[in-house]
Formats: structure tokens, sequence, C-alpha cells
């Protein structure tokens, strides 16, 4: 059998040794976190600590975490739950989730070729008034960061709640919700290498207590979302979350320059390549070359790349990220590489290999 | 310890566990990720699952939508109908369900008072079943919904959703079953009872925690509004990754309980039967409540003529079970006497006497000679200190 190389951790990241194991103690784990008997107790301590060790990793308190299903909840949770119907802001290259959530009455920041979130527009556009800006800490298809810090910054001197998405950028980058200057934070777990089915919405005190729910009954999460708790898919997010360093991230970047550099080499262009980015993440355009061919000629070579982003469903579409950064006809011949956590040396030469074959042949064709 | 709390939680069975864990690991792609195999693969396991799913209640693999859970389903199902209807100028408001629902039920119907509708909470007979004639009666304004439950979480009283959904249906409104503690426990077909919505669970049938399905009818179709948008996962209707192990999971759980839910029914009927006479042997005045035959196999519902449920708890530790629903007993809720019992006309003090038990597919025969001798001996006690404390 041919042998496979992961190239998308971004769409979904590799279940890490600790979450598995805390997953499977917790599929042991009988009890309803609801319940008040012993099983149920048990059941409850597991979830609580969970909850401590993800707010603690993300500078948040434990009372004020939220656990949804994922990241898309968080998000629309965050807006619906925080924006009251008020006017929403949100960043052009946002994610689905947001893009959703925020609705199409939504006021779009513009960003700049590298994908950055444009700080004068977002100034001016405050000064119309909003209940509330969504900007993503890191991008899921370029890996371009945001400004956060700036972007609480003129948030605060509105008025105005601050809601980012920390999906992709939490356990990768240094993520505090108390030094992100943010009202609320998204996480996923299965983003940080835990198992899919858990993720959080992390709140200032004064946020948590104003959030308007999304699923109401059972009284679970303070009222704030009903439901039995997933609890095999929160613990592995809990541990996970520990497991996820920014230090460990930091090591991917190495690999993913030396990629970039055999792409190169072969005529790629490194989208966002000047803006600060994720260490796992590049996106390379081949000009001339249809992404969706170089994803299959990859993936047939036993390398899993993506063309954008997982959610789409099957719907292989032009990048709303890439169209926003103005790249014109470049944005349909791009392709997203994200290292999974256990990237190794051999991970790059298996794509300088692959790319540089598959670039060849294109080239041939396009020639 | 005895594990007699099979309404709150199940315990996922062994070999749901072992379908389910080579797709945290090896097999780990996102099922969005149709571009490369590993996605393609997780999306086939999915396809498979959610087929496994919609033959458990008889539907097309097309009406069913994965969520995280069966409060995630009934808010789906409640605000989701009530806002798309509303949103097309549909007239009708008023959204009707019981007052033994669960509160993943009773709270969306409520909250929709907020947004213009008009929820109507009807009340049940002393044996938890709705009298047909009450529901016509409410449905003679312009009805929208009816949410009815079909099987009770803490009475495990299984209602005539054939008959009640054919009235709901005759009278043009919408027709919405939580079936959360009937998926795998009762024959349960859509093409029996028409319902245009279903809410399933897969922790209440042997499966994990954290994932859940609704069932959307096709013909004649049921539209709703998602409450969470965005990737546009099944159908757009339920956006968010979609947790490939846990569905693989609830689709090998939906398949034991269709091969083994019958056999299995029988057999947790006659052991209710058993522990109920061996209670009954000790303390005659015992009170089943909820209709006596018209209930979920495996559960009983039981009022203690003396000593709180809760001091009978504290005489049993070795007894796994609860007073009410899971989800009004933690440290999240407040613990107050159970609306289901009250709305079947039971007072405060006899709420706060009684227990709820439901065996489960790993409850032995010896489980229920054990069970019944500590249950007593557990009552016993709590009676002796009820009346010390009361003299």
């Amino acid at each position: 059998m041919q042998r496979r190389f992961y190239f998308d951790a971004n769409a979904t990241e590799p279940l890490r040794p600790e979450a598995r194991a805390a997953t499977l103690a917790a599929l042991d784990a009988l009890g309803n976190p609801s319940s008040i008997h012993g099983e149920g107790r048990a059941a409850r301590r597991l979830l609580e600590d969970a909850r401590e060790a993800i707010a603690a990793r993300f500078g948040g308190a434990p009372r004020n975490l939220v656990f949804t299903a994922g990241g898309t909840e968080a998000d629309a949770l965050a807006i619906h739950g925080l924006a009251g119907g008020g006017r929403v802001l949100r960043g052009a290259t946002e994610h689905p989730a947001v893009i959703a959530a925020a609705g199409p009455q939504a006021g779009i920041i513009p960003v700049d070729p590298q994908g950055v979130v444009r700080l004068e527009a977002l100034e001016a556009m405050l000064a119309e008034g909003a209940a509330l800006v969504s900007v993503m800490l890191a991008n899921n298809e370029t890996g371009t960061v945001q400004p956060v810090a700036e972007i609480s910054r003129l948030c605060r001197a509105a008025g105005v709640a601050f809601h980012v998405d920390a999906v992709q950028g939490a356990g990768r980058l240094p993520t505090s919700l108390a030094e992100m200057g943010a009202d609320a934070i998204s996480l996923s777990g299965h983003k940080l290498g835990g198992p899919p089915g858990a993720g959080a919405l992390l709140l200032t005190r004064d946020a948590a207590d104003r959030l308007m729910p999304l699923m109401l009954g059972g009284g679970q999460e303070r009222g704030r979302r009903g439901g039995t708790h997933a609890l095999p898919a929160i613990a592995g997010f809990a541990a996970a979350a520990r497991a996820a360093t920014a230090e460990d991230a930091a090591s991917l970047a190495p690999l993913r320059d030396a990629i970039e550099r055999a792409a190169v080499a072969c005529g790629a262009v490194v989208i966002a390549g000047g803006a600060a980015r994720l260490p796992n993440t590049t996106c390379l355009m081949l000009p001339g070359c249809r992404a969706e061919s170089q994803v299959i000629a990859l993936d047939l070579a036993g390398l899993a790349v993506s063309a954008g982003s997982a959610c789409s469903s099957g719907k292989v579409a032009r990048s709303h990220v890439l169209e926003a950064m103005s790249l014109g006809a470049g944005a349909g011949e791009a392709i997203r590489v994200s290292l999974p956590w256990n990237a190794t040396g051999e991970h790059v030469s298996v794509f300088a290999e692959a790319y540089r074959s598959m670039a060849e042949r294109m080239g041939r064709r396009a020639a | 310890m005895i594990y007699l709390d099979h309404h709150a939680t199940t315990p996922c069975d062994p070999r749901v566990v072992e379908a389910m864990l080579p797709w945290f690991t090896e097999r780990f792609g996102n099922a969005g990720s149709v571009e490369h195999a590993m996605g393609r693969e997780a999306a086939e396991a999915v396809e498979a699952a959610r087929a496994e799913v919609a033959a458990l209640i008889g539907a097309a693999p097309s009406e069913i939508i994965f969520t995280s859970g069966a409060t995630e389903s009934n808010n789906l199902a409640i605000l989701g109908a009530a806002r798309f209807a509303k949103g097309l100028g549909d007239e009708r408001r008023r959204v009707i369900t019981l007052a033994t629902e669960h509160h993943a039920v009773l709270d969306p119907v409520a909250a929709l008072e907020s947004e213009g509708f008009e929820p109507v909470v009807l009340p049940v007979q002393a044996d938890g079943l709705l009298d047909p004639a009450i529901l016509a009666e409410a449905m003679r304004g312009p009805t929208l919904l009816v949410s009815i439950m079909a099987v009770n979480n803490e009475i495990g009283v299984v209602q005539d959703l054939a008959g009640l959904g054919r009235m709901v249906k005759a009278a043009g409104a919408a027709f919405h079953v939580d079936a959360a503690q009937a998926s795998g426990r009762i024959p349960f077909n859509v093409s029996e009872i028409p319902a245009d919505l279903v809410s399933l669970s897969a922790h209440k049938m042997y499966g994990p925690k954290g994932i859940g399905a609704l069932y959307l009818r096709r013909r004649p179709r049921m539209r709703i509004a998602p409450l969470v948008a965005g990737g546009g996962q099944e159908r757009g209707l339920r956006s968010g990754t979609i947790p490939v192990p846990l569905i693989v999971a609830f689709g090998e759980a939906a398949r034991l309980a269709r091969a083994e839910g019958p056999v299995e029914s029988l057999r947790l009927r006659a052991q209710a039967v058993r522990l109920l006479g061996l209670l009954r042997a000790e303390i005659p005045t015992l009170q089943l409540n909820g209709h006596a035959d018209r209930r979920v196999s495996g559960n009983l519902n039981l009022t203690f003529p003396e000593g709180t449920a809760a001091a009978i708890l504290a005489a049993a530790p070795d007894l796994c079970l609860s007073s009410s629903s899971a989800c009004t007993s933690g440290p999240d809720g407040a613990v107050g006497p159970s609306h289901v019992l009250t709305a079947l006309g039971l007072s405060a003090d006899a709420a706060q006497r009684s227990l709820r038990i439901g065996l489960g597919r790993f409850t032995s025969a010896s489980d229920i000679e054990t069970a019944a001798a500590s249950l007593a001996a557990a009552a016993r006690r709590a009676a002796a200190a009820a009346r010390a404390a009361a003299a």
C-alpha cells in the first residue's frame, strides 16, 4: 500500500497520544456529568478538570468557559449571543462559520494583499457604530496572523465587543484571552490534536454574564448551552490543549520554510509570505495550474493537501480568502499546505519531490 | 456498584468503542476534505453510519442530519421550524407541547414567545398519557408545530405517537418527536408515525456522548432554518466539522439496536417486572408512576411511602440511580421536585419520595436480585429515619 503523507492539519490535526489516552479513559467513565450519583460525580470531575485546564491554557477563568460541539458552534454562539441583533463587523477573510453567523448585513473589514485587516478602515467603520467586531487570530488558508491586540484597542476605544475566532491560532501561537484583549475567543479541540466533537467559547466575565444562549434546555453550562456534555471529546480536547504548545509549533516553521523554498524553485509564489503567519501553514500559488488539478495530482502521489477550507462539504469553490486579498486569477491556482504537529523532515523531502514532479508535468502541459 | 440510571446515559457498548477507535487515530481525516483520499474515506464512513441511523427509524439516509446530541436536535427542530415558517410569512404562531417534556423541548418552546410565537403547554393525565381531546382543542387555533416526546425520560410512558401524529397532520401542523429515550428501546418507524422531525441521541443507546441526529422528512418536505451556519455541512442545516469517530460509533450503536433491541426489550421488561415484584413484596404500598403497561421496558418510577429519595439513595451507595432527570439534578440546575411527577398530580412531597430506575443492556439477573434487596433495605432505613425525625 502507498505510504501517505498528511499536509492538511488546518482541516484537522492528527490525534495526539495524550488526547487519545484521555478520550479513551473518558469513554470508560460511565456517568452523565449532570447526574449526582458517584458515577455522575466522577464524570463531572473529569469535565471540570478539563474546563480548568483549557481556561488556564488560554488565559481565562473556568466559570467563563462554555463547552460547545466545536469551533463553528462557538463562533455562532459568540456572534448571536454577544451582538444581540446589533451591527456586526467582521474581517473579509473570516471562516465561513463567522461569515454565516454575522449574516449578509454585516460590515466587512477589508484586508491588504497579505490578508491583514486594514486598521484604518476598521476605525472608520467603528465610528459609524457597531455591537460586535469579529476577527480571526490566524487564517485557515494562508496562516496570516491578525493584529488582534491593536484591533482590541480600537474596539475598546469605541466601546464595542470583540470576538476572536482563535480556532487555527490556538496551540500554535501564544493565545491568551486576557493578553489579546478579547471579550470572547472560539476554540476547537480537533484543531489542537484532540478528537472532533468538542470546542469552547472562552469569555471575559462581563461577556459571559450577558451571553444569550443558542441552545436551551437542561441548564448545563450555567444555562449558556444545554445538552449532555461530550465527555470523551472534551477530555481529549483538554489533553490536547495541554500538549499543544506554541514552542513546539514554532519548530515546524523551518520545515515549512524548506517546503516553500522547494516550491519557489519550481515557480511557485508564496501567498501572504510577507505577513506574520502560522508556523505550520503555507499557501502556494503555481501560475497557470488549477488548484484542483494540483490537489488531485498530489493526492495520487500520496500527499493530502487542500485547495482551501475543508468545510464546504465537497464543493471545491474559489477561495473567498484569496479573492479578498486581490489575487485575481491566482486565487484559483493556490493550494494550502499545513503541517501536522508530528511532521518531520521526511515531510519536506516527500513534498519537494512530489511537487517538483507535478510542476514539471503541469508546466509541460501548460507550455 | 450496580448502574440503574440508563435514562441519564448508557455505557458505550464495547463493540461500539471498537468500531470507533480507528477513526480517532490512523483514519483521522476530515470528512469535509473530499479532495484527498483520507477525507473521502472518512466521508464514506459517515455515509455508512448515516444509513444505519436512518434504518433504525425506517428513514432514508438523506433525511438524517447529524448534531451534537438530542438537545441540539430539539432546539434545531423547534426553533428552526418556527423561524423558517415565520421567515416565509406563515401567519401561524401556536407551538404546542406537553408539560412532561424534557427541558430541551420546554425551554426552546418557551423562548419562542419572545419571537412572537404562542407557546401552549398541555397537561397530561395522571398516568402520563396525553388525552387526544385536549390536543384537538388546543389545535383549534392556527397551529404551526406540535412537539411530543416518544418515551418520557422519567416515567417511561410511551405516547400514542401514530394516533396523535395523525391528528397533528390532519390539523396541518408540523409534528416533532423527541425520541431520545425511544430509539433502540421501542419500535419507532417514520412510515407509521407521521413525524416531520425526530430527535435522536447516541449516548442513550450505548453510543458515545456528543453525537445525535435530527430526522427531517423529505416527502412532504419539512423545512427548517439552521441554528449554526458556516461551512455548509449537513446540507447547510448544521455546520461544523463532522465528528467522524462519534458518527461511526452512532452508526454501530444504531445497527446493534436494530439487531438486538427487540429481544433486549423483552428481557428488560421481564427484569423490571421482577424488580417491581421483589420491591412490592417488601413495601406493599410502593406506587408506580406512569401508565403500568404503556411504558418503555426497563423503566420504573417509584414513589416510596416514607423517607425521601435523597435519604434512600444515601442509604444505598452500591446503587447508581437518580431521583429525576440528570439534566436538572446536577449542580448546574436547581434541584426541585420533578416537573414530570408534579404534572401527573403528585404533591411536591410525594415527588421528593420518588426514584427513577432505568435498567439496561448490561443489567444482569443477579443485579436485579441484589438491587431489590439493597433498595428495600435502604427504603426501610430511610423510613425509620423519617419516623424518628418526625417523633
